[in-house]
């Protein structure tokens, strides 16, 4: 199973002191998050993607290719790349650039983005978020796949003779999770395809997550990818750590009270009795991440959201320390001694080469089979 | 026999209210109306004073907490809606259009509604028919034609007698005539249901 962390990119007022960090502080803090995780062990690192204040990572892949430049294992992720408003080609484009220069260790989640003013500024229309979603991955798939491609569609400018370069890293393009909260068309979309599903879980009831990974592995199967169980889910989780439960607590209760998302709303309380918010000690943590298996069943990734709300970096830091000290090393033995055989990792760069490359001796073998058959025959 | 359900919404906030006072009267006619059909009833009543502060948290966080999601489907899930809100600043209070916001738009489409409201004096009357009846309209409810307003006046002698007394008694006779004509609620609906299967979404809404 893979471990990491997912990032908004918000610029937030640090509630206990007054103090917002500038955007280039903010933008090295992540930087600096993302290097520390490798550090630690963690897995992924996944940057959201926003077009407006207060949000500072507008330009995804320039970020992560300045981390791959500096980190050796660290797999590189979105959470989310806005397949509605960003235009199909320059995904294609960008990430398989990415891909090269990061020697594969890149997958992407698609998201549709849910701030209706973004939208007209790239020429788009919020209420066509679904149709944009189904079309523009469609087309982005067929980028990644076919050298020359012809195509024409209801959102884009058409195409004809375009081959979009460089092309995937060995042939193989990365790999997609598609995330959503509540559509269940996306759930449909990652299993059409026989994506991976990325359920956003955090801010959500549980059983928002149980229902809509539920559908994405009914209709994976139906689509012929494998068994339900086989589908590939990433999960998203919050937490809040320090030794002592009741500590962690009193020091995050002014961040959790007035944070973007839910402040002024909920207490502390009600918010991780409702949702996946753990707020405790490392124990406590560990605890109810490995109760998330009991609702979405054996799941292949898991990313924690840990610097919003205004925390500070160094805090941030200490967090990641207790992630990948205590948390994460418990949870990989856990979790892998529960998962069943038939059940798979979440696929990488290498895993994909290595089918692809079977599948090509597959056709190879059984086209000489033909040609044996057609000899025999004469 | 099925049994018929009726969701009793006050939005009143002392205790006891008379919007309260207002919602019970309204039940308890439109129950006997009803049970003069034939029918078994239901009363759900729901004070939404004690749902306050999940009402609030459902607005600013996207979902109910689990006591308002049952109370929300009691609503969208009854056969029969009584509505009953103290009329504050010439409209419904904010509690309850708070309440009604949570409702999805065509949760309650083509369901029989009886609107009522209580106000400090009887020219607070018409806000029935320019607040409530519209909000209900929008949601394709079917508002009946009698809304009951009660004024301080018509309170006095402790129970409902002479004017008011008879426009409970049309409106729950109508709102029983519409839930007794009517096939019983089907419940609420799966927001998380597939409409569609991928292949169409993928031809698009033109194909």
């Amino acid at each position: 199973m893979q471990f990491g962390v997912f990032t908004v990119g918000d610029v937030t007022v640090d509630p206990t002191n007054g103090r917002e960090p500038t955007e280039g502080e903010r933008i090295k803090a992540m930087v600096t998050i993302a290097l520390k995780a490798e550090e630690v062990g963690l897995d992924v690192f996944a940057t959201g993607e926003h077009h407006n204040p207060p949000f500072v990572p507008s330009s995804p892949t320039t970020m992560l290719g300045y981390i791959a430049a500096r980190t050796e294992r660290l797999l590189l992720s979105t959470a989310t790349t806005l397949i509605t408003t960003n235009d199909p080609v320059k995904i294609a484009e960008d990430y398989a650039m990415l891909q090269h220069l990061a020697d594969g260790r890149v997958d992407l989640m698609m998201g549709r983005g849910n701030t209706g003013p973004v939208y007209p500024w790239f020429g788009q229309d919020i209420r066509n978020g679904i149709p944009l979603a189904i079309e523009n991955y469609d087309l982005l798939r067929r980028l990644w796949r076919e050298d020359v491609v012809d195509w024409k569609g209801r959102f884009r400018t058409p195409l004809q003779s375009f081959t979009s370069t460089p092309r995937p890293l060995d042939d193989v393009p990365p790999f997609v999770w598609h995330g959503s909260i509540r559509s269940p068309e996306i759930a449909e979309q990652a299993a059409y395809y026989g994506d991976g599903f990325f359920a956003n879980h955090i801010f959500w009831p549980a059983e928002h997550t149980r229902r809509m990974v539920g559908l994405y592995r009914q209709r994976f199967e139906h689509y012929g990818h494998g068994s339900a169980d086989q589908a590939i889910v990433g999960l998203g989780g919050q937490v809040f750590m320090r030794r002592n439960s009741q500590d962690a607590v009193r020091e995050f209760r002014p961040y959790f009270d007035n944070a973007p998302v839910y402040g002024h709303g909920p207490s502390l309380e009600e918010f991780t009795a409702q949702t996946p918010l753990t707020v405790g000690s490392p124990q406590e943590v560990i605890d109810k991440t490995l109760g998330f298996r009991d609702y979405v069943g054996d799941y292949q990734r898991q990313l924690f959201l840990l610097d919003h709300a205004g925390l500070p970096l160094k805090t941030v830091l200490e967090q990641l320390d207790l992630l990948g000290e205590e948390v994460v090393p418990v949870l990989r033995k856990e979790f892998e001694s529960l998962r069943p055989a038939h059940v798979p990792l979440a696929p990488t760069h290498a895993s994909l080469r290595a089918a692809a490359r079977a599948s090509a001796d597959d056709r190879a073998s059984n086209d000489d089979a033909a040609v044996t058959g057609a000899e025999a025959g004469q | 026999m099925t049994v018929r359900t009726l969701a009793v919404v006050s939005a009143g906030l002392s205790q006891p209210s008379s919007t309260r006072l207002l919602a019970d009267q309204l039940a308890a006619a439109t129950r006997d109306e009803l049970v003069g059909h034939g029918e078994q009833v239901e009363l759900r009543p729901i004070e939404l004073r004690e749902y306050a502060h999940d009402i609030v948290n459902h607005l600013l966080t996207g979902f109910p907490a689990e006591p308002l999601r049952q109370v929300l489907e009691q609503v969208t899930g009854a056969d029969g809606l009584i509505a009953v809100t103290p009329i504050f600043n010439a409209s419904y209070s904010g509690l309850f259009k708070s309440f009604f916001d949570l409702v999805d738009a065509d949760a309650i489409g083509g369901r029989p509604v009886l609107i009522g409201a209580t106000g400090g004096t009887a020219r607070h009357s018409l806000a029935l028919e320019h607040a409530l009846r519209p909000m209900f309209t929008y949601l394709r409810a079917v508002v009946l034609p009698t809304a009951v307003f009660a004024a301080p006046e018509d309170w006095s002698g402790g129970t409902a007698q002479g004017a008011l007394r008879s426009r409970i008694d049309r409106a729950a006779g109508e709102l029983a005539g519409q839930v007794h004509r009517a096939a019983p609620a089907r419940g609420p609906a799966d927001p998380f249901a597939l409409t569609t299967d991928f292949e169409q979404l993928l031809r698009g809404p033109d194909a």
